[in-house]
């Protein structure tokens, strides 16, 4: 049968893109793979994961145990490593063959890559950078009630163009946070979406649901005329990355630390230490080279929500503000008292870092006894 | 060797964003800029054209207005400016505008040793979807998130960043490479290229001038044509204002201590 994806009633099942480097899957993965187990209940379908890569069977098990029904490897030399046209092809040659509904991606540079190539392969709709996905409509009016300033009760959701209670509901963020979208693609399948690492909640392992896995071997056509790229190296980073997106507690350090860089840092990492949490930073921090470009948050850093953030000595721009507005409890030190950063700030001390960080250190230890 | 550059006029979201009650954006009260990374991929474009001799051609999609931004692009140095305009073609996602662009590309025409350089991605929409898509609409190898572009005989060497560490691909020409800001310094205009970018003339490609070609039609391009809708747009629910801790260094502390342990947070 030939692939149209305009024929809707074709298509079933949720995917996921099990992205794995070097035969390790991406964490972020099992996050979708969990949210992917949601969708695909409230859809009454099944879960798969479609895995190309090369010797990487025993990855499965692990797919399995967060709520994968099925594994789909797509095992291949030329897959052992990530090659854009080689991984759309086989992408392509799966949803062709098994028409799934949705297919969702790590919104990772691979996952951010890849998904664009297939969306526009397959004549398919795909939002980027996902930060929530529904397809129960009572679950979707739900979120906007608690997460959005609009009025639910007084708002219509009927559409006249497309199903409102099947179709994926696609929220990202836009222009900077200032604006959130929910995104359909109504008249095509599979609708795709890149989903931002860290957002979506992981599920409990489960050993029996690992056990009850099944893995399928499809056949499909690829060959040396497909690699149209070398890759003559791949150097992992040899210095840890910090992980903001997994932390808990996250201390962010601003210009406010300027007056004695050293000092601010170390107290800001001492602080840090205290509560478990990892070290952040502004723009203007990493562009003045006084901390490695992955401790930056904002917009053209990291988006993070852990559960404290404490900004030491950082102003509030709305490039750094919208990267952890949405933290559960935010803590603001800052010298000027009219600083942006308290209009979000849980509380708030005016006062200088280098006086107030080190009673924090002190008060926090001796809270925690 | 031409190398083309795709441009796109972005609202500044840096500076004051202001959102309508229905919860639209509100352009109109906004500065617009280039698109940050796009000005990378620009001065990619200029630093190969200073060391091997090549002929820069931007390509922006939008309306009249972005011809500002195009005479800025003049005065740093592009020797061609190619905006691609009409009603056919708003309200296209990265979909729809791939096709359009690709459709532009192909229309300047492409050769064995031609570059189309991007941005990573642009700051109103961040979806970084819009390179890839022209480079498959085009059929043409791609490398994204390069830091690093060296020019090889028969191709290009890119260092491409993970979140992990990077790679080095080999890739052969033409193709399509999107650009990180950690990729080099843009330029400032020059004084004379200031002085010269009015008397340049901008090449438009209208609706009609592409409307023959294989990738335009009208349910691939404009609202029509997009496979993906906006379905609800909404504004994040206003912060209430937090607590401002009174007292010293050490009051503060111990008042913020408290509050935290209440909330079992620490």
């Amino acid at each position: 049968m030939t692939f149209n994806s305009m024929n809707l009633d074709e298509f079933h099942d949720v995917w996921v893109f099990a992205e794995q480097r070097q035969g390790e899957l991406m964490p972020a993965v099992l996050e979708l793979i969990s949210e992917g187990r949601k969708l695909a209940d409230e859809l009454h379908c099944e879960l798969h994961a479609v895995l190309p890569g090369h010797d990487v069977d025993s990855l499965a098990v692990t797919l399995g145990g967060y709520g994968a029904d099925k594994v789909l490897i797509y095992d291949h030399e030329l897959l052992k490593n990530y090659r854009t046209e080689t991984y759309t092809e086989v992408i392509a040659q799966a949803v062709e063959t098994y028409k799934p509904e949705i297919l969702l991606f790590v919104a990772s540079n691979i996952g951010r890559d890849l998904a664009p190539r297939c969306a526009a392969r397959l004549h398919t709709g795909l939002c980027a950078d996902c930060t929530h996905l529904d397809v129960d409509l009572g679950g979707y009016i739900d979120f906007l009630r608690k997460e959005s300033s609009v009025d639910v009760d007084n708002t219509s959701f009927e559409s006249k163009m497309f199903d409102v209670e099947r179709n994926l509901k696609m929220t990202r963020p836009a222009f900077g946070g200032h604006l959130m979208a929910t995104i359909v693609c109504p008249r095509f399948r599979p609708a795709m979406a890149t989903v931002r690492p860290g957002v979506m909640k992981l599920r409990e392992y489960s050993a029996e649901k690992a056990a009850a896995v099944q893995v399928e071997k499809p056949a499909f056509r690829l060959d040396e005329s497909d690699v149209q790229t070398d890759i003559i190296e791949i150097v992992k980073s040899t210095r840890k990355q910090v992980d903001l997106i997994g932390a808990d507690v996250i201390v962010s350090v601003g210009q406010g630390i300027a007056r004695d860089v050293e000092k601010g840092l170390a107290l800001a990492a001492e602080l840090a230490d205290e509560l478990g949490g990892v070290l952040g930073a502004t723009r203007a921090v990493i562009d003045n080279g006084w901390l490695s470009a992955d401790h930056q948050v904002g917009q053209t850093g990291k988006t993070v929500r852990p559960k404290i953030y404490i900004a030491l000595g950082i102003s509030g721009a709305i490039q750094h503000k919208s990267g952890m507005q949405d933290s559960e409890c935010i803590i603001a030190v800052n010298k000027a008292e009219n600083a942006p950063i308290f209009e979000i700030a849980d509380y708030g001390i005016v006062g200088d870092l280098f006086d107030v960080a080190p009673k924090l250190i002190e008060e926090f230890r001796k809270a925690k006894q | 060797m031409k190398i083309i550059v795709t441009v796109k006029q972005v609202p500044d979201t840096t500076g004051k964003v202001s959102v309508k009650p229905d919860g639209t954006l509100d352009r109109a009260s906004m500065e617009t800029v280039t698109n940050p990374d796009d000005l990378n991929a620009v001065e990619a474009a200029l630093q190969l054209k200073d060391q091997y001799g090549a002929k820069v051609i931007t390509v922006t999609m939008g309306p009249m207005q972005a011809e500002s931004m195009l005479r800025e692009l003049y005065a740093m140095g592009v020797d061609e400016c190619v905006l691609v305009s009409g009603r056919e073609f708003g309200g296209s996602d990265t979909y729809a505008t791939s096709q359009i662009i690709a459709a532009a590309i192909d229309t300047i025409g492409l050769d064995e040793d031609d570059i189309i350089l991007a941005g990573r991605q642009a700051i109103d929409g961040d979806t970084a979807q819009v390179g890839p898509q022209i480079a498959e609409k085009l059929h043409l190898p791609q490398v994204s998130y390069a830091a690093e572009i060296t020019k090889e005989d028969d191709g290009l060497l890119i260092k491409r960043m993970l979140e992990d560490g990077y790679m080095m691909i080999k890739v052969k020409t033409p193709c399509l490479i999107t650009c990180v800001k950690e990729l080099n310094e843009p330029r400032y205009m020059s004084v004379q290229g200031i002085e010269d970018c009015f008397d340049k003339e901008i090449r438009i490609l209208s609706y009609e001038d592409l409307k023959d070609h294989p990738l335009i039609d009208k349910t691939t391009i404009g609202l029509q044509g997009s496979p993906t809708n906006i379905y609800k747009s909404f504004t994040p629910p206003q912060k209430s204002a937090g607590r401002m801790l009174k007292g010293n260094a050490q009051e503060t502390a111990a008042e913020l201590a408290k509050c935290l342990a209440e909330k079992h947070l620490i």
